[in-house]
């Protein structure tokens, strides 16, 4: 149960359908970890795992298992960035925001794909197919601004030209 | 004894002292923000640095232990400049509005700035936040002008065990809060209001009722009826630089009057009612055990002089029985304890009675058309807000109570037009709902609700006045937070031989996390007790979440003493003394227990959800 669960962790693949079985499998995660609030941060990752993200009915469910207020909880998960309250989509978009694609046009890069996509920093598109991230530096400064889509890295970017890299990942 | 040199003095310290304390007990000022006497050491703002030798970094004296040969300097020209930029840092993020603030010229912080003698604001940025959440009937948070100093936090979870406030997010970014969508409104929040006491500043805040209530008062149509919580007149005088436990009943009535209000009832009247009322049920319910038990038989039921319509319909058996004055507790239980709702007096609280007494006999009566009524009750209390507001509390369409003004709310209101407070004659309640015994003024304090049904109770059952000294009940007065006793029942009346040699045990507690305990005990069967009184915030309602904020460490104690003092002081002191309480029942309610009593004075519980 524990090593499954380790797989969770890092993809929702192999998590149970529905989300009776889902809310079942977290039950029995609190309890091995004794529903102990030291123990919260991991529920909360496996919680992650589980279901993709955290919603707030997930994030109740966990603190009336583990007799913790949900604003305790959600302290938590809003603490850590690497904690969602919302699904993913099905791409990520990575904006590099390291200091030479600042200067070089990441901010408008940054700008142009907000207004395209209609989403702020954090957020998923309504069809789930994107989610805007922020980055500090990807490591492609000589080819600045850059911006990776999951593990595509695509260098001198043009504000113009967004919707055909878009394209490419449906 | 630790030894240490403050500011070049010598001075001894209590082994675990902070240095802090060791100053403050030396004379010694050190400037604080967010730390609260005993109750929350945080190290938040470090406002109250100060140097110590041999240490590279300035330390949060308000956290920092007091150690042996310690040299600490308090204020160097390092350590005032470091306070002045940690005050303008906070400054840049705090929207100073004063001039249009409810705490101004009684906020901590603007008092801060003049203590640190802030003349100027260097910083000048972006504000983190801007939100203000009016979800809930009775606490508004304006976050922004939160100093995330997280009193409130402590205050919540550690001492009311709700946890309803919480820090969120990080950063620039962190605020004070429910989380996620919740509000104040729909977080797991009993209104109980002790984090607006605590809130250094505006940033939580009773709901406001003061325009409402002006404006009835200038609405020629309406009868405006006012009444006034027991642990009011203990404290509103220290807004007015009374010395904290000044008694000024008196002086309430007639500020009031000059206000413009038609009537100035007392819910002691109805707090009373509430004794014999709740009294009875307590009786009914014992009763109803035994009967259960076989142990009292139909015949002995005719005997015992209960009210007639109780003993054709005995209540459920269901003990202990606990108090139901008290609307964050009850919010509480609704949250925390759901499936145990039973245990609940149904007595609807006493401002909650006079409302629906007001409206239906007092407007008989009186001759007044009950839909021109509107009725006000000042409280001590934030919860009372949402109370009023609670879809059980009216009849025929009307609702019982109109509004509720905090104490602190109703001090505002004197200052605005013009009363000089501390220099008001006397004057004396209304009737026919302004006569109380003492029993009622104790309603205040802890202790007090099942010390006046004591009165009451053990009178009805022996025929003998409660044998302890000035009718105090001894173990069950003070500020501790569970209190417990138990009084043997000897040489009772003939009817209620089968009650002669019970002990009945009692348990009293104050603020919400003691309560929490004494219900596990009901839940796992181990609880011993008869009856239970619970009061929300700590020390009842002498401190309750609307009363004055005092910077008196002992104003708990002091209020306290003031309400023994108004009991003491009045010709009778046992409920069902009351003459115009006995006057209600004979000529309109009937019996405790009635009809007309179940119509208008009690009322039903919610489950709701946990956490
Ligand atoms: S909270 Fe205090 S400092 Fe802030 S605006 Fe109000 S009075 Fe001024
Ligand atoms: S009103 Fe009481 S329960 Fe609600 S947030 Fe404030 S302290 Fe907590
Ligand atoms: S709301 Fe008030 S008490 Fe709570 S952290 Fe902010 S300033 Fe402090
Ligand atoms: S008063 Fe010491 S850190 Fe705030």
């Amino acid at each position: 149960m524990m090593e499954m669960s380790m797989e969770l962790r890092c993809d929702q693949a192999g998590a149970p359908e529905s989300e009776q079985d889902r809310y079942a499998l977290l039950r029995q995660v609190i309890s091995q970890y004794e529903a102990k609030e030291s123990n919260l941060i991991q529920i909360l990752h496996m919680g992650q795992a589980i279901f993709g993200c955290l919603p707030e009915d997930v994030q109740r469910f966990i603190g009336q298992e583990m007799d913790l207020p949900l604003p305790r909880v959600a302290g938590v998960v809003s603490f850590y960035s690497y904690f969602s309250t919302q699904p993913k989509g099905r791409h990520t978009i990575q904006v590099c925001l390291g200091t030479a694609c600042y200067v070089r046009g990441g901010k408008k890069v940054m700008e142009a794909l907000r207004d395209h996509l209609g989403i702020d920093v954090g957020e998923t598109t309504a069809d789930r197919r994107f989610s805007l991230e922020v980055k500090r530096c990807i490591g492609a400064c000589g080819l600045a601004p850059a911006v990776a889509i999951d593990d595509v890295v695509y260098k001198r970017v043009d504000p113009n030209r967004l919707a055909d890299i878009l394209g490419r990942h449906a | 004894m630790v030894h240490l040199t403050i500011n070049d003095t010598p001075v001894t310290a209590h082994p675990g002292e902070t240095i802090l304390e060791a100053a403050s007990r030396n004379g010694i000022l050190i400037p604080t923000l967010c730390h609260m006497e005993g109750r929350h050491k945080v190290g938040a703002c470090r406002i109250c640095v100060v140097e110590v030798q041999g240490m590279k970094n300035l330390m949060a004296s308000c956290v920092t232990p007091a150690t042996d040969g310690m040299v600490v300097r308090t204020s160097t020209p390092r350590v005032r400049k470091a306070r002045k930029i940690l005050y303008e840092l906070m400054l840049s993020d705090h929207p100073a509005d004063c001039l249009h603030c409810d705490r101004n010229g009684r906020c901590e912080f603007q008092r801060l700035g003049e203590t640190l003698q802030i003349r100027e604001s260097r910083f000048e940025g972006r504000r983190s936040r801007d939100f203000v959440d009016d979800s809930s009937p009775s606490i508004v948070r304006d976050t922004a002008k939160c100093i995330l100093c997280r009193r409130c936090v402590t205050v919540c979870s550690e001492i009311q065990g709700v946890g309803a406030l919480s820090p969120q997010n990080r950063g620039f970014a962190t605020e004070i809060g429910p989380g996620g969508s919740l509000r104040l409104g729909t977080a797991v929040c009993t209104n109980c209001g002790q984090c607006t006491v605590v809130c250094p500043v505006n940033a939580l805040h009773e709901a406001d009722s003061t325009e409402a209530v002006w404006k009835a008062l200038s609405d020629p149509r309406k009868v405006v009826v006012v009444q006034t919580a027991p642990a009011v007149r203990v404290a509103l005088g220290e807004e007015f630089d009374l010395p904290t436990g000044t008694l000024v009943t008196g002086k309430m009535v007639t500020a009031l009057r000059q206000l413009g209000f038609d009537q100035v009832f007392d819910t002691n009247f109805t707090a009373d009612l509430t004794i014999l009322e709740e009294g009875y049920e307590l009786l009914g319910r014992i009763v109803s055990l035994l009967r259960s038990k076989g142990l009292v038989d139909d015949r002995q039921l005719e005997t015992l002089g209960l009210p007639t319509h109780m003993a054709a319909h005995l209540p459920d058996p269901v003990l202990p029985m606990i108090t139901s004055c008290s609307p964050g507790w009850i919010k509480y239980v609704e949250h925390f304890h759901g499936t145990r709702l039973g245990h609940l007096s149904t007595c609807k609280s006493p401002h909650m009675m006079l409302g629906a007494l007001a409206k239906s006999w007092f407007a008989g009566k009186a001759g007044i058309d009950p839909k021109s009524l509107f009725v006000v009750s000042v409280m001590p209390c934030t919860a009372k807000k949402y109370e009023i507001t609670r879809p059980e509390m009216e009849q025929e369409g009307l609702r019982d109570v109109d509004a509720v003004l905090t104490t602190r709310e109703l001090a505002r209101m004197i200052r605005e037009a013009g009363i000089d407070f501390a220099r008001l004659p006397d004057s004396a309640f209304d009737s026919p709902m302004g006569l109380s015994t003492g029993a009622a003024d104790v309603f205040g304090v802890t202790g007090g609700v099942m010390e006046a049904a004591l009165r009451t109770v053990y009178e009805v059952i022996t025929g003998r006045t409660l044998p302890f000294a000035s009718l105090h009940v001894a173990p069950i007065v003070g500020l501790e937070q569970v209190k417990t006793a138990s009084i043997v029942l000897e040489n009772v009346l003939p009817q209620w031989s089968f009650l002669e040699g019970l002990e009945v045990r009692i348990a009293v507690t104050s603020g919400l996390d003691g309560a929490s305990r004494l219900m596990d005990g009901i839940a796992d069967g181990t609880s011993p007790y008869h009856f239970i009184e619970v009061m929300g915030c700590p020390g009842g309602c002498i401190s309750g979440g609307g009363q004055p904020r005092s910077p008196d460490p002992d104003f708990r104690q002091k209020r306290l003493e003031a309400m023994y003092r108004e009991d003491e002081g009045k010709p009778l002191r046992k409920s069902h003394d009351n003459p115009d309480i006995q006057a209600l029942y004979a000529e309109w309610l009937g019996e405790p227990g009635g009809h007309r009593s179940h119509h208008y004075l009690h009322t039903t519980y919610t489950t709701r959800v946990r956490r």
